[in-house]
């Protein structure tokens, strides 16, 4: 079997004398998503800020396709595949949607890029087409989200990395979030989804690792959608 | 003749309009490295100061006009990547406050340098002199000098509008002067953006060395170390953070301290610098966000 598309092994990320990731290992495949749940502190956004390269990790590989990524500049870092959808959506508020995309052309690999890219991530988000020349700041929260997952696709990666975005929005705008995902994994990217919404993220997810004090405690799959809450309190009791 | 209301002659508000034109590049160079840095560069009039040097040690060997403006651009440009190299970079990571006092360290070290490398005295540039002379405009004299900085001034702004606007690099400019962090993670190449700013802000304290140097042609260590601090002031009056205030703040004080000049007997023009600056503290009282910022209040610090 070849190397998945994402692969962190025994990762530790500490900041001063707080040890936040310990030891921890998953792989993402392409056509592929993989959750990490968990709850505040646990260390999922950890994890993705030292794949991102935000903060470097103590100890522990992270490579993309066979690639190494650690100790790389977050931009080297996207500009391998990588691309993540900050938790708090990020978008610039002063530009405007079709700017933030623009911005997204810059992790992109192939300088012309593939034909009709455009137009497949406004079929899946109708709503960057509508708002297109409106500055992102005067989107809801829903739509920034959009957005930002949008940004993220037009650097056409291999892998992408969500933070919470489910956050903050209404039950279906997380609906149509949760779709687009499952729709992304169709074309074959490698997703990892950092989500608060256990029973959701186990739910669409090909896998979901469970984070407590920043180490893996548990792997559910789909099946275990409906007793998520009553397995991961009996584990953690 | 004169602006009968104001009792200001018209070529004292061409001339301010010049120096405000100058100042609002100045204050653009300063503010387009704020930007993406965070950080005030207080060296900014050495390099001003450094190609005004290039421009009169180009005269003073008699080199062509052109020439001159080459070395000054390739002095200006080469002194700004070399800052950005040396300090700015191994220091992006500090305080804004750690990164203030190295800026003071550079000009301070660039003036000594400047001092000991071409003595206290001075030296002329004379190479542009002729446009000092004035042209009639309806039936006003004006020094061609300042219609030169006015229109330069104006292009130079056009220019750096549509290179912000219409760029790529200028979209990655401007993400980053709004969110560097969101930016990088999008793929935006930190080194090359700042890099980017530093060379057109380089590129426009060449401009304005060529500009100050016709209407002050003695350039001495300290050439251009007050027109730093009235640009940085007024950068602050109009909004640091954002790049038309700041253009503006650096346009008004300018313009201020012209008509400020004109109108006050010559006897009394030491006291140009206190007007000047006790009507930046007023403004800094009465909006301390920036006099061309939509107020959104202040962070409470104490």
């Amino acid at each position: 079997m070849t190397e998945g598309a994402l692969v962190v092994e025994d990762l530790d990320v500490r900041y001063g004398g707080v040890h936040a990731v310990r030891g921890v290992s998953f792989s993402v495949e392409r056509g592929e998503i993989v959750g990490l749940i968990g709850a505040n502190g646990a260390g999922k956004s950890s994890t993705l800020h030292a794949v991102m390269g935000l903060v470097s990790s103590a100890a522990g590989e992270v490579r993309a396709a066979g690639a190494s990524l650690r100790r790389r500049r977050p931009e080297d870092v996207a500009r391998a595949g990588i691309a993540l959808v900050p938790e708090g959506r990020r978008v610039f508020a002063e530009l405007t949607v079709d700017e933030n995309l623009r911005l997204g052309l810059a992790a992109r690999r192939s300088r012309g890029g593939s034909p009709g890219l455009l137009e497949h991530v406004y079929e899946l988000f109708p709503v960057v087409r509508e708002f297109r020349r409106r500055p992102a700041g005067a989107l809801s929260g829903g739509q920034q989200q959009q957005l930002a997952i949008a940004r993220a696709l037009v650097a056409e990666p291999d892998v992408l990395l969500l933070d919470e975005p489910s956050l903050g929005l209404a039950p279906r705008v997380v609906d149509l979030v949760f779709d687009a995902l499952a729709a992304i994994r169709e074309q074959g990217l490698a997703v990892l989804l950092v989500e608060q919404r256990a029973q959701r993220t186990v739910a669409l997810a090909d896998r979901s690792h469970v984070l407590a004090n920043g180490e893996l405690r548990l792997t559910l799959g789909p099946e275990d959608a409906a007793d998520t809450e009553t397995m991961v309190a009996a584990y953690f009791s | 003749m004169t602006l009968a209301v104001l009792n200001i002659e018209w070529q004292t508000l061409a001339d301010a309009t010049a120096l405000g034109a100058v100042y609002a590049l100045m204050a653009v160079g300063i503010g387009l490295v704020f930007g993406v840095l965070r950080l005030v560069n207080f060296a900014y009039g050495q390099l001003v100061m450094a190609g005004a040097y290039a421009l009169a040690l180009a005269s003073q060997w008699e080199w062509p006009v052109w020439a001159g403006i080459v070395l000054c651009f390739a002095v200006v440009l080469a002194l700004s990547l070399l800052m950005d190299r040396l300090v700015f970079r191994p220091l992006r990571g500090q305080s804004p406050a750690v990164m203030l006092v190295a800026t003071f360290a550079v000009a301070f070290l660039l003036q000594s340098i400047a001092l000991l490398a071409f003595g206290p005295l001075g030296k002329i540039a004379t190479s542009l002199a002729s446009l000092n002379r004035p042209v009639t405009v309806g039936g006003v004299d004006i020094r061609k000098i300042t219609i030169v900085a006015i229109v330069v001034a104006a292009l130079c702004l056009l220019a750096l509008v549509l290179l912000l606007e219409r760029t790529t690099v200028g979209l990655h400019m401007r993400a980053a002067s709004m969110d560097f962090a969101t930016a990088r993670l999008l793929g935006v190449r930190a080194n090359r953006v700042i890099g980017a700013a530093v060379l057109v802000s380089g590129a426009l304290a060449a401009v304005v060395a060529i500009m100050l140097t016709v209407q002050n042609p003695l350039v001495t260590p300290d050439f251009a170390l007050r027109d730093t601090i009235v640009v940085l002031a007024g950068v602050v009056v109009g909004g640091l953070n954002r790049p038309i205030p700041a253009t503006l703040g650096g346009f008004a004080i300018g313009f201020a301290s012209g008509i400020l000049g004109g109108a006050l007997p010559t006897e009394k023009s030491q006291y140009l610098p206190s007007f000047l600056f006790a009507a930046v503290i007023l403004v800094l009282l009465v909006r301390p966000g920036g006099l061309f910022t939509r107020y959104r209040g202040a962070v409470e610090r104490v």
